[in-house]
């Protein structure tokens, strides 16, 4: 029998089509490696919460091999020297082994922490961009939905996160959050019996919060990440009005090559500044605040920033008890107004919000273009008042630090919150609706008169005018002007946007001087158009 | 190809046969990209082979990747070989998590920094069109499952035996409840065993026994540990009384100066609580009754206690009074007098609930 010689060339050939006989992938593959992707910064940050949350699921498993979660009392005995004596729990003694004793646990733990923060704060910038672009109507108002729902899930896994250590700063935040759950009414004390195992603290709760933190909480999030991405993925990116740009059509890269490296980059960049932050700046050094005691708390006692909006809404509160005499009497506690009312009524609101808006503008149309906020100033008004309230609360939530900081009354910071709380909100209104109008206008101005030129020309009676420089060719009005209608993009306002200037041309160091040439490649391009589509247009539609 | 141009000028795309010899590696690519409705209209390399501006290119890639190999290998040098374990003061130990955090940061950055230039600078730039067959509804695909979905309905003939439905609903209800029943049934407890909500741990003991109050090491106070103006946060004198078994137990006891102490006697008795205090002596909860942080800012001049927590402040000599903050419930007062051995004892428990608010307190 003559021996076959072996192809190495050929094996990675041969391979694939044994993978494509068993499982018939060829066509799927093609279509995923072709789709489509839209390019825009502003569509990265969603991708920033994401990669932030495999570090969590990475730097968080790590942790797990050495965290206890047990409150059994135990003799701190690790090389921390302060502490060693001392009596405290399971969880904070290997909260503090891990600090100490685990190498490199201290950056582990430090990464977690700082990707915690950095996966919420990158939740609330990409929902604003979502928010303020419009990109939440029909089709994708169940992402929205999914979106809001992953900032409060988020918020529960970071909650239950920073109590897990049990040092003497989230046993305050337990002490708060049990607190809450009592002043539900009716259900309220049973709530935190049965949660706590009992009167607080109890000796159940860290382990309770640690099955949740570390299952059950992050399988929601995984399922909740999987659908979001799926329906991104499903019913394609949005993106912004500009040449060639329709609701029918995306505009963009495929995923393959190029898009795919650009992301698989900016994972590791977004790994990387964590790595960065988890070495170089110390976040909750558990060993300094010492174990919980119920009797112990410090002044600017202040919990992680998602939180501290809820923190701000509760010192604003004012002591409105509401009496219930009936037999015994009862009492609906005024903590139960900005820490349970206060939250349910805004995920109501921020989830319902895309269905709120349709129904104001009878709009039933599918959008897949994006609105500048200056095109919708009614939603970018909304917007702006929701931030403010938002920034009032998280400011209220660190008021005794800035009355200190600051030499003010601490009294005065909280009636300026409470003030502001209702006065700054409808101003963030008036003022953002106005200046919407004021750039919309700014626009068609530049549109219909063309771009300031800075050159100014005396006419031959005497007055000084500016020239403009029109943005299309005369189109037979008499005053010279062509007209352009607005189609939703940046409209060029200076004149080396037009092409008058030139742009600079930048390098790394230095300013290349003469452009490149335009390259033609053998092989390929220029691209000769598919021959039955119509031309593709400037976008523009011009009278 | 031109055969194919022309029909489909008027047919729509025709498939190119990709087995054809001619076509280049491009036009497949482009092919199948027209299969799945993207037109490549625009691809356009960013440099030229063989060019200066590729040479530069490839070198600065190359030269992040080899940063994230040199940090890297000082990242592995550091977390072996650094002295790592805590010793007190100035140690070298001290830069260990800072290193480990830039090396590690280093290597990342370089390697995503690497990867970014690949791909935008390296790659040709490209503009495709991909279409998203928007509001083409497929009325017809519709009807077949809307229509096959209500033929099961049909063939399962609930309608038909309405026996079926209902047995169904009555059958299957139980067994949700039973799903969620273990659950709800091991988590509940009962918040009012032994009256644990309204009792500290200052209860007297049985037989009447009255208890100490101690300090945080256990030993009992007398009168004069606590100079005037002072004070000091005592626990009940009993098992595992310092700790947070009884974390409502936490009592600041204060010693008022005599202006204060008087207005403070006026103002107990008023509300009923004339021998509350023991001579300049007054106790009460430190268990804020906002939200059950410690209330334990206590300004001497204004005799007010503050809560850090959300700045809630009680007036001491007004029965400790909420006068600013969210707080709406004054803090409970301890009764106190000293033993026949010249300790703090708490004559009763509080009278009042202590801690945070809750529906059934009153």
């Amino acid at each position: 029998m003559k021996r076959r010689k072996f192809d190495l060339a050929a094996t990675p050939g041969k391979a694939a089509v044994g993978v494509d006989d068993r499982f018939a992938v060829a066509t799927p593959l093609r279509k995923l490696l072709n789709k489509v992707f839209p390019d825009h910064w502003s569509f990265l940050l969603g991708e920033i919460a994401l990669f932030s949350f495999v570090v969590l699921l990475l730097t968080g498993v790590f942790l797990t091999f050495f965290f206890e979660p047990a409150m059994t009392e135990v003799v701190y005995d690790g090389s921390y020297a302060p502490l060693q004596g001392t009596p405290m729990s399971a969880a904070y003694a290997s909260s503090l082994d891990i600090s100490f004793d685990v190498r490199g646990g201290l950056v582990m733990r430090q990464m977690h922490h700082w990707a915690a923060l950095l996966f919420m704060a990158a939740i609330v910038v990409h929902m604003l961009r979502v928010f303020f672009t419009g990109a939440f109507r029909k089709p994708r108002e169940t992402n929205w939905i999914i979106g809001s729902l992953l900032f409060w899930v988020g918020f529960l896994a970071g909650f239950t996160g920073y109590s897990l250590p049990d040092d003497g700063l989230s046993g305050t935040g337990l002490r708060i959050a049990s607190a809450i759950m009592l002043s539900i009414p009716v259900i309220g004390s049973w709530v935190t019996s049965s949660v706590f195992g009992g009167e607080f603290p109890g000796t159940i709760i860290i382990s309770r919060f640690f099955i949740a933190h570390v299952l059950l909480i992050p399988g929601l999030l995984v399922a909740l990440i999987s659908v979001h991405l799926g329906l991104v993925f499903k019913q394609k990116h949005t993106q912004w009005p500009g040449p060639g740009r329709t609701n029918n059509n995306v505009v963009g890269e495929r995923m393959f090559p190029r898009y795919a490296l650009k992301q698989g980059g900016f994972f590791m960049v977004v790994f990387g500044v964590i790595a960065l932050m988890g070495g170089l700046f110390q976040i909750n050094p558990i060993w300094l605040f010492g174990p919980y005691e119920a009797w112990v708390v410090s002044a600017a006692s202040q919990p992680d920033w998602y939180v501290m909006f809820l923190d701000g809404s509760t010192r604003l509160m004012p002591a409105w008890e509401i009496p219930i005499p009936i037999g015994d009497g009862y009492v609906i506690p005024p903590l139960f107004w900005p820490t349970v009312v206060l939250p349910g009524i805004l995920v109501g609101l921020s989830t319902m919000y895309p269905f709120l808006e349709a129904r104001h503008l009878k709009d039933r149309n599918s959008h897949n273009l994006l609105e500048r906020p200056r095109d919708a100033p009614a939603r970018t008004a909304v917007g702006a008042m929701a931030v403010s309230f938002y920034i009032v609360l998280t400011l209220s939530g660190a008021n005794d630090v800035i009355a200190d900081k600051f030499q003010i009354s601490l009294n005065a910071m909280t009636w300026a919150g409470r003030i502001g709380l209702l006065v700054v909100p409808p101003l963030a209104y008036y003022v953002t609706y106005r200046l919407c109008l004021g750039l919309q206008q700014h626009d068609r101005e530049v549109l219909a008169h063309g771009v300031e030129t800075g050159i100014i020309r005396r006419m031959p009676d005497g007055r000084f005018v500016e020239v403009h420089q029109p943005l299309s060719a005369s189109n037979g009005h008499a005053d010279g002007h062509g007209q352009l209608d607005y189609v939703g993009w940046v409209v060029p306002k200076k004149m080396n946007r037009l092409g008058a200037l030139g742009p600079a041309i930048r390098g790394f160091f230095y300013p290349i001087e003469k452009p490149v040439e335009a390259p033609v490649s053998p092989g390929h391009p220029p691209v000769e158009a598919r021959p039955e589509r119509e031309e593709i247009g400037s976008g523009e539609s011009r009278r | 190809m031109s055969t194919h141009t022309e029909h489909q000028a008027s047919q729509g795309p025709e498939p190119l046969d990709v087995n054809d010899p001619k076509l280049t590696r491009f036009d497949i690519v482009r092919e199948g990209a027209r299969r799945d409705d993207i037109e490549i209209v625009h691809y356009e390399p960013q440099v030229l082979p063989g060019t200066k501006a590729e040479r530069r290119l490839t070198r600065v890639v190359a030269g992040f990747f080899l940063i994230t190999g040199l940090a890297s290998t000082a990242f592995l040098a550091i977390y072996i070989w650094w002295p790592w374990q805590y010793e007190a003061g100035r140690g070298g130990d001290k830069f260990y998590t800072p290193l480990l955090g830039f090396t590690l940061g280093v290597a990342l950055l370089a390697v995503g920094f690497g990867i970014l230039t690949w791909g935008k600078k390296l790659l040709p730039k490209e503009v495709s069109i991909q279409d998203r067959h928007e509001g083409q509804v497929d009325s017809e695909g519709r009807t077949i499952t809307g229509q096959t979905m209500l033929y099961m309905a049909d063939e399962l003939g609930v309608k038909r035996r309405p026996l079926l439905g209902i047995s169904l609903l009555a059958g299957l209800a139980p067994v949700a409840a039973v799903a969620a029943a273990p659950l709800v049934g091991g988590l509940i407890s009962q918040p009012h065993k032994n009256n644990q909500m309204f009792t500290t741990g200052f209860a007297a003991a049985e037989g009447g026994q009255r208890i100490r109050l101690v300090r945080e090491d256990g030993r009992p106070i007398r009168p004069a540990d606590i100079s005037s103006g002072g004070q000091l946060t005592v626990f009940p004198g009993i098992d595992h009384g310092v700790s947070n078994r009884h974390a409502d137990s936490p009592t600041l006891l204060i010693h008022l100066r005599d202006s204060d102490a008087q207005e403070s006697r006026r103002a107990n008795e008023k509300v009923g609580h004339g021998d509350y205090m023991w001579g300049n002596y007054a106790a009460f909860s430190k268990i804020c009754t906002h939200a059950g942080c410690p209330a334990s800012l206590y300004e001497q001049q204004t005799n007010r206690l503050l809560c850090p927590c959300h700045q809630s402040q009680f007036l001491i000599t007004d029965n400790a009074r909420p006068v600013f903050g969210p707080a709406s419930r004054r803090l409970p007062q301890l009764p106190i007098e000293v033993d026949s051995e010249g300790f703090f004892v708490a004559k009763s428990d509080y009278t009042e609930t202590v801690g945070p608010d809750f529906w059934e307190r009153p």
